[in-house]
């Protein structure tokens, strides 16, 4: 419960309309697409200017309360479910495109607007602007800022942090700076705008962003190669790589995952395959042409039982589409659904990949792999039900297990949906204690009230790191 | 504090099925009530599904606001093909209606009104009839022109008067009747099929239904339409009037279950729906359920079965054409595209298909006339999709829909440039025009 005269105070900000304490609201912002994680706010706010938010800001900062900034709460790490009470800021009023710079090749942007929004301007100035998480749909590019989204084109162009080229940040103290530009060089003083971006809400919030957009590639092809087992598939990924091919797309799917998106996408996908490589490559005719061409050559001569290109636009747009529904089809399986996101250098993923497997046999849990094989960024997803505690602690240690060898591959905890509250606790894992204090002086210089999205990232408490037994000989 | 309400809906909300929501967000986008109300969390599927869980885990009580949003929600079903977990949204929906409406206590004249609509009206086909004649009296005599010029009906909440003003013209009651329970096709028989009359189809849309027969029999098809049958319950069981849904699906599976035909076909997508939902309605009834399969598989929607038969070349004078599909024609019977595919087939005319068609146009049953303010705001858009079209026709599957969009005519004052008009009276129209051509082509023939 907020106080009384705070209430009346953020009312005076933004009036009646666009702040309420009701308990319907504060349910409905209870969670995000997170399994395990809800907790209400206390309220839920929704300013439409800068100025709002720093007025807001400094009145959460006088009664101490939290402040939760939130897009559309499509993020897998519990990333903006209010676990420490207090405010959710929405930008639901701050979602327009201000400006679209094509001297600059830049879109600057308020937080609101959705992802698929900023993708569609970007090609009616005939633009590209490349990171495509799978909730592009839904998702705001205030949320992908924050979290640092990746997505299916990640291998080629990279992730949200490689198009973010300048921010508006209100700062816990109510200020606001602006951090980068329209600039393809700046080397005035630390890099703020990088900090900032994938800082889960933690140091400021961003109420502006300048993008960064890239010529529209000319031509794209679309390719499915099938496998009749995980490994040989893993392989050619990295093989694919070390022919110095960079695809814009390499997506792995395994069998269990295609026929859960079958159910749902009823494409025709071939379910009968053990694994399955979405393969894209975009940009000049003549290089898609001989990149595909080189491709379709290193999967056949790896072993994939067939290698067919998509025949037209539309089936290979049902072949993305599919793919990114694959996490919630998995859903149909059980109730409950744990995604996870360890990375690893592409040059160790079939070592990822069959390690998942041996662990998902020994804790008996189902656990299906799909992912962006060509960032090395795997997805192993648990079909499970929370309910059943016991099983949900079979899954946990799976899942810890995967961590730790992630991290022992030379990989890290999470690719590319954050930290969050879920797992806080492995930070350590990665950094080390060390690592982990020196952000936390950051978070500390910035925010010593503890007011931003308090609870994430840092963990009250760390696991206990796992040391994997290491297997024979290896 | 446990309220009865909260231990009913614990009792037959379907928790597996809740459960098997993400929250992934998936359906955000394809809800007109999260996106009309400002992006709302509360007014999407997922926040529904949210409030509903928590009604039964007795996180929240089901107050107010709770109910208010599980009101608002259309009902179109929009976010059920956009969900990779496949979860049946509607049936959620359906089950929590009917647990706030058993503990609701209304106001004596909503009382009255429900009783007289779910209990009277629409429970038989009969009553239908006589209200039709009631109609015809009311426009055949002083008194519409006497409620029109009082402006009595702008008294009433919600859209009534321009509802009022857009029904069809009531047709003669004699000529309810103009059909046999067994009518033979032109030509060659090419199908045997059952037709759902439905209930408004069969009264207030009447001309509908006999457009539909026209197209049934030029395609060749043998038309049986049992006099037993009745209203096919969606409206009761949209309303959480379960019961009497019920009721309605046995007599409408007894009615036509022993017919031998390759198909019902229904003319009307909310009707279609609520025919297909038969399993569900009646999965708690012993021995029923099989019998609701095996009738539910066999509805069609006329688009569905027209476009795969041939009904000969097809001609009207040169005007665009846009679709407005009917919701539950295409989230829940799941037939899409044939309607377009159909207008394809006609020559002069040109479909040009709208932004977001397939975001429901706010009529959504009685939606409209209860929550007028949202179907309002949503009507208010499509009308903006629709003047992108630069169409003259706006075609539709579904009488709902058809009300829809010619009230949002009314309201954006295009009654002279642009009409709404079901797609079987269409090609109707085409056809008519055809066999009127050939006639004085024949004419002329014999005068030589």
């Amino acid at each position: 419960m907020l106080p009384k005269e705070m209430e009346q105070e953020l009312i005076e900000v933004v009036g009646k309309d666009r702040f309420t304490s009701s308990k319907e609201q504060c349910y409905v912002y209870s969670y995000d697409a997170t399994p395990g994680f809800q907790a209400e706010p206390d309220g839920v706010i929704r300013p439409t200017s800068t100025t709002e938010v720093q007025e807001i800001v400094r009145i959460c900062s006088k009664y101490h309360v939290p402040i939760v900034p939130r897009g559309s709460g499509t993020n897998l790490c519990a990333g903006t479910t209010p676990t420490s009470g207090g405010i959710v800021l929405l930008f639901t009023h701050m979602n327009s495109i201000l400006e679209i710079d094509e001297e600059n090749l830049t879109m600057t942007v308020q937080p609101g607007v959705l992802t698929l929004d900023v993708v569609k301007r970007a090609e009616g100035a005939d633009l590209f602007y490349p990171p495509d998480p799978s909730s592009m749909k839904i998702s705001t590019i205030g949320g992908n800022i924050n979290e640092n989204s990746g997505g299916l084109r990640g291998l080629k162009y990279g992730v949200t942090k490689d198009y973010v080229m300048g921010l508006e940040v209100v700062l816990a103290n109510g200020e606001v700076i602006r951090t980068g530009g329209k600039l393809a060089k700046d080397v005035a003083g630390y890099d703020m705008t990088k900090l900032l971006v994938g800082s889960e809400g933690t140091l400021g919030i961003i109420t502006e962003a300048t993008l960064k957009l890239v010529p529209r590639p000319e031509d794209k092809k679309t390719m499915l190669a099938l496998f009749s087992d995980l490994e040989t598939a893993a392989k050619t990924v990295s093989e694919i790589i070390a022919n110095k091919v960079i695809p814009a797309t390499l997506e792995f799917i395994d069998q269990p995952t295609l026929e859960a998106v079958e159910s749902f996408a009823k494409i025709g996908l071939p379910t009968k395959a053990k694994a399955v490589l979405l393969i894209e490559q975009d940009g000049d005719e003549a290089v898609v042409a001989k990149d595909i061409y080189t491709m379709k050559r290193l999967c056949e001569e790896k072993g994939a039982i067939s290698v067919t290109l998509a025949k037209s636009e539309e089936e290979a747009f049902a072949l993305t589409e599919a793919r990114r529904s694959a996490l919630t089809a998995l859903a149909r399986r059980r109730p409950t659904t744990i995604l996870e996101d360890a990375t690893v250098p592409r040059s160790k993923l079939a070592e990822l990949v069959s390690f998942i497997n041996d662990t998902s046999k020994r804790y008996n849990v189902e656990i299906c792999t799909f992912g962006h094989a060509g960032d090395g960024n795997l997805h192993p997803t648990c079909m499970t039900d929370e309910r059943d505690l016991e099983e949900m602690e079979r899954v946990e240690k799976a899942f810890a297990d995967i961590f730790a060898k992630a991290v022992e591959l030379g990989g890290t905890i999470t690719g590319e949906h954050g930290v969050g509250e879920m797992k806080a606790p492995y930070l350590a894992w990665k950094l080390g204690d060390a690592g982990v204090e020196a952000m936390r002086a950051i978070k500390k210089a910035l925010d010593p009230q503890d007011l931003l999205n308090p609870g994430k990232v840092f963990a009250k408490e760390s696991k206990k790191r796992i040391v994997l037994a290491r297997e024979g000989a290896k | 504090m446990t309220t009865d309400l909260q231990k009913s809906f614990k009792e037959q909300m379907d928790y597996d099925e809740l459960m098997n929501c993400t929250r992934c967000g998936f359906c955000l986008p394809s809800c007109p009530t999260y996106i009309n109300s400002g992006q709302n969390e509360a007014s999407s599927p997922r926040g529904r599904i949210a409030l509903m869980k928590g009604v039964v885990e007795g996180r929240i009580e089901p107050d107010e606001k709770v109910e208010q949003q599980l009101n608002e929600c259309l009902g179109c079903r929009a976010c059920e093909p956009v969900c990779p977990s496949g979860v049946q949204y509607g049936h959620l929906l359906e089950q929590a209606r009917t647990v706030i409406n058993e503990h609701k206590s209304y106001s004596l004249p909503v009382k009255m009104l429900r009783k007289a609509t779910f209990n009277y009206l629409f429970m038989s086909s009969k009553r239908m009839h006589r209200v039709h004649q009631l109609r015809w009296l009311y426009e055949k005599t002083l008194a519409q022109k006497l409620v029109r010029a009082s402006k009595l009906l702008t008294l009433f909440p919600g859209e009534v008067e321009t509802m009022e003003r857009v029904v069809p013209k009531t047709v003669p009651p004699k000529r309810l009747n103009e059909w046999e329970e067994v009518e033979k096709g032109f030509g060659k028989q090419t199908k045997r099929v059952a037709f759902f009359n439905g209930c408004l189809m069969g009264t207030m849309f009447y001309e509908t239904n006999q457009s539909t027969r026209l197209l049934l029999k030029t395609a060749g098809c043998e038309i049986v339409t049992p006099k037993k049958q009745e209203c096919c319950g969606a409206l009761h069981a949209h309303g959480g009037e379960t019961e009497k849904a019920i009721q309605l699906a046995k007599r409408n599976i007894e009615a036509f279950e022993n017919l031998d035909v390759d198909a019902v076909i229904s003319n009307a997508g909310g009707c279609g729906a609520g025919l297909k939902d038969y399993p569900f309605l009646l999965r708690k009834e012993a021995d029923w359920e099989k019998r609701a399969k095996a009738f539910s598989d066999k509805v069609t929607d006329i688009s569905t079965l027209l476009a795969s038969l041939d009904l000969g070349p097809l001609e009207l004078s040169d005007e665009v054409v846009t679709y407005q599909p009917s919701c539950h024609l295409e989230n829940v019977m799941k037939e899409k595209g044939n309607v377009e595919k159909l207008l394809r087939k006609v020559n002069g005319i040109e479909y040009v298909a709208m932004v977001d068609k397939d975001k429901c146009c706010g009529s959504a049953g009685i939606y409209n006339l209860v929550q007028p303010k949202m179907a309002m705001r949503i009507l208010d858009q499509k009308m903006v999709d629709v003047a992108e079209t630069n169409a003259s026709v706006i075609v539709t599957s579904n009488p709902g829909c058809l009300l829809q969009m010619k009230a949002g005519i009314e309201r954006e004052r295009l009654t002279d440039s642009v009409r709404a008009v079901h797609i079987v009276d269409l090609l109707a129209d085409a056809i008519r025009k055809r066999d009127s051509e050939e006639g004085d082509a024949h004419a002329v023939r014999n005068r030589h």
